[in-house]
């Protein structure tokens, strides 16, 4: 149960966002990206997945740099999302 | 008694919705000693208002001489004539006042070198009365949505305005009398559903964006506001008025910024043609919005679309220096890798006109109070944002306007709450014995429908169906059709199937309750729509063409009205448009012509 509920809950957090763009990138990653990672990258994206949008977009169109390394790890990976 | 009872919290008033509308609201309020609730379906500053990027406008008149006057003028003229003169002249005269009282909540405007808040001209933003642009769009770079927000709700921790973050309102409670007694709403975390009693409700949920396929709306725009008042009975006013954007990302309807054709960009057919030369000789690319989206779906409809389904067109960058690209339009070239696959540097990008903005609404005058269909006041219900329709922006919405009706709403209808509580018109009155009835009803057929539809395909059925039927461009025919197909539609929503049965975190439920909300603003649109058989502003027909008679199609002596749709029997009525400013002489009809 407890599964159900953090990914659902994350589900929530990563498709009700502000920006439509955000909504279609963490979206697509928790479907496809999110159960391949280990569980320090899990917890990293939960941390980024909890950032405003005008945080974490920046980090993703690469205006900006990641300081925690992991998160680094999780945001080159969503920056190779391909929405289609 | 109730069949069934549910938990009941009592506040002087409750406000659902926390973006710019709600929150603006709330501040008065709170500050106003009114205990009060704002209930979210996600943190407010995670709410859609941090999207808006280009400006909220008020006639300042800091880089040159601007007059509220003058910018009354323009949105009423950019509303096609539609919008209330009395709503228009109240939101242009208070727009300086407005955003001045939010520099002193911390809103961190860019300012020219005195200091003063910088102006940047807009489109449709003129002096004189249509002579020539002025400068009237106050932004914070970049992010004003965002930085409004933020200023909002820090102004409204200090106010200690009690936030109910991840709960989503489901229906109104009304009385016998049609008063309006606060809401029922469904608690994520835990899956409780407890009654918020209040002496005021204020509806601030945004737009419903969501019905449409290619929508630049982020996906909670799902039109609950609007959902929950037609299921209480109140009309929705001029639904069929959408903006379209020319350039989302085909698919995605990711935005493409007018900055991309401003740098050079050009549009082309499967012919490889650039079109718009064809439709627009002298702006070519540059034309107005309507002009560019109406060209792109006619070249679409007669089969000159791109890709294997002839459903797009292409926005080409590909002869512009790759270091302009990145340089004049930083961002563009990522969200067309992500979005659309495509490296626009080598590769034009597939783009759609795409739904952007939801002119009709709840119907409320300009104190905020919202009104039935003989404009009498309901008692106890109030609405600001994109969800109400006041109506300033009538047929179009001008650039701008949409940040500053927020504000200027959001802060009236919170003085209206606090004049009517003040005044003993609205008190604490009982709830009816079978308040929650109607919406347990709704849960539990939910909970226990079996051999129903997908929620999923459902709600892709009802946005291709908008899309096809109802788009930028409308036939009489396709909007006949859509309309059946919408009633059909609607019996699927109406038997919605969830697998997920469990009360916490059931986010398929929240979908599937969403959906309800999303059927009530298709039909409204498409309805009003098929009936309205004129073109005006950003409704277009193709059966109401330019003539010397209706010039842009557009027929005052049938038309020049305001369409309510009533869910109960799916009917039309229609309430003349206000023309009596407060205190200015009415500005005449005239053809919209820029
Ligand atoms: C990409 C984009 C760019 C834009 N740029 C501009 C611009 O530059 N200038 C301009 O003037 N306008 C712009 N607009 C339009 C403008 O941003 C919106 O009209 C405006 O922000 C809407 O604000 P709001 O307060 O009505 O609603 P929102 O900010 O959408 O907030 C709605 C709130 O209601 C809550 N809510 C909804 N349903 C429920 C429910 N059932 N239960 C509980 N809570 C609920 C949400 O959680 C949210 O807090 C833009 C729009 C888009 C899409």
């Amino acid at each position: 149960m407890e599964g159900r509920e953090r990914i659902n809950r994350l589900r929530w957090r990563c498709t009700r966002r502000a920006m439509l763009e955000m909504d279609l990138l963490l979206g697509e990653f928790l479907d496809r990206i999110y159960p391949t990672l280990g569980p320090a990258q899990a917890d990293a994206f939960v941390v980024l997945a909890d950032m405003e949008d005008l945080e974490l977009w920046p980090l993703i169109n690469g205006s900006s740099e990641c300081a925690d390394s992991v998160q680094a790890e999780v945001v080159a990976l969503l920056r190779n999302v391909r929405v289609k | 008694m109730s069949k069934q009872s549910i938990p009941v919290r009592k506040f002087d008033a409750v406000i659902v919705g926390a973006g710019g509308s709600g929150l603006r609201a709330a501040i008065q309020l709170s500050e106003g000693g009114l205990k009060t609730a704002v209930l979210s379906k996600v943190f407010p500053t995670r709410s859609h208002t941090v999207a808006a990027q280009g400006g909220v406008s008020a006639s300042l008149g800091n880089s040159e001489e601007d007059h509220w006057h003058w910018h009354m003028y323009d949105t009423v003229k950019g509303s096609d004539w539609l919008g209330d003169q009395d709503a228009i002249e109240y939101m242009c005269r208070k727009a300086p006042e407005v955003v001045v009282e939010l520099e002193h909540f911390g809103m961190p405007f860019d300012r020219t070198d005195e200091g003063k808040i910088y102006q940047r001209p807009f489109g449709g933003h003129m002096s004189n009365f249509g002579e020539k642009p002025v400068r009237r769009a106050c932004a914070a770079a970049d992010r004003t949505g965002h930085a409004m927000l933020h200023a909002l709700y820090q102004r409204n921790v200090r106010a200690n305005t009690q936030f109910f973050v991840e709960w989503m309102a489901l229906d109104l409670i009304r009385d016998e009398s049609g008063q309006v007694l606060g809401v029922i709403a469904l608690e994520m975390e835990t899956g409780e559903v407890v009654a918020f009693h209040a002496k005021a409700t204020i509806f601030a949920t945004g737009g419903a964006g969501r019905i449409y396929y290619s929508s630049t709306n982020a996906f909670i725009n799902t039109g609950d506001g609007l959902g929950m008042a037609a299921r209480a009975g109140i009309p929705l006013e001029d639904m069929e008025f959408w903006q379209f954007h020319p350039t989302g990302v085909a698919g995605a309807g990711v935005l493409i910024t007018e900055g991309v054709r401003g740098e050079g960009g050009i549009l082309r057919n499967s012919d490889n043609e650039r079109f718009m030369e064809r439709y627009a000789p002298n702006a070519k690319d540059l034309a107005s919005r309507d002009v560019v989206s109406r060209a792109m779906v006619t070249e679409i409809n007669e089969g000159r679309g791109c890709g294997p389904n002839k459903d797009f067109v292409l926005l080409d960058i590909t002869h512009l220096d790759p270091a302009t690209i990145m340089k004049r339009l930083p961002g563009i070239r990522e969200i067309s890798i992500q979005f659309a696959g495509i490296d626009p540097i080598q590769a034009p990008i597939p783009v759609v006109p795409t739904c952007h903005y939801q002119m009709g609404g709840i119907p409320t005058n300009f104190k905020g109070q919202v009104v039935s269909a003989d404009g009498a006041p309901v008692k106890g219900f109030y609405a600001a944002g994109e969800v109400a329709c006041a109506s300033v922006h009538g047929a179009n919405r001008l650039g701008t306007n949409s940040l500053l009706d927020l504000l200027v709403f959001g802060k009236s209808s919170g003085d209206s709450v606090i004049e009517d509580v003040a005044s003993g018109d609205v008190t604490h009155r009982d709830l009816p014995a079978d308040f929650a009835e109607f919406t347990l009803a709704r849960l539990n057929r939910l909970n226990t429908q079996t051999g129903g539809s997908n929620v999923n395909e459902t709600r892709l059925d009802l946005q291709r169906t908008m899309q096809k039927h109802c788009g930028v461009f409308r036939f009489k025919d396709m909007l006949a059709e859509g309309v059946d197909k919408i009633v059909e539609i609607e019996k699927a929503v109406a038997r919605t199937e969830i697998k997920d049965k469990s009360q916490v975190w059931n986010t398929a439920r929240v979908e599937a309750l969403e959906l309800d909300n999303l059927i009530e603003v298709a039909k409204a649109t498409l309805v009003s729509a098929e009936a309205r058989k004129e073109s005006r502003g950003a409704h277009v027909r193709d059966d109401a063409p330019d003539t010397p008679e209706n010039p842009n199609g557009r027929d005052d002596v049938n038309w020049h009205k305001h369409t309510l749709w009533q869910r109960e029997g799916s009917s039309l009525s229609y309430k003349p448009v206000t023309m009596t400013p407060l205190t200015v002489e009415t500005i005449a009809l005239k053809t919209r012509s820029y």
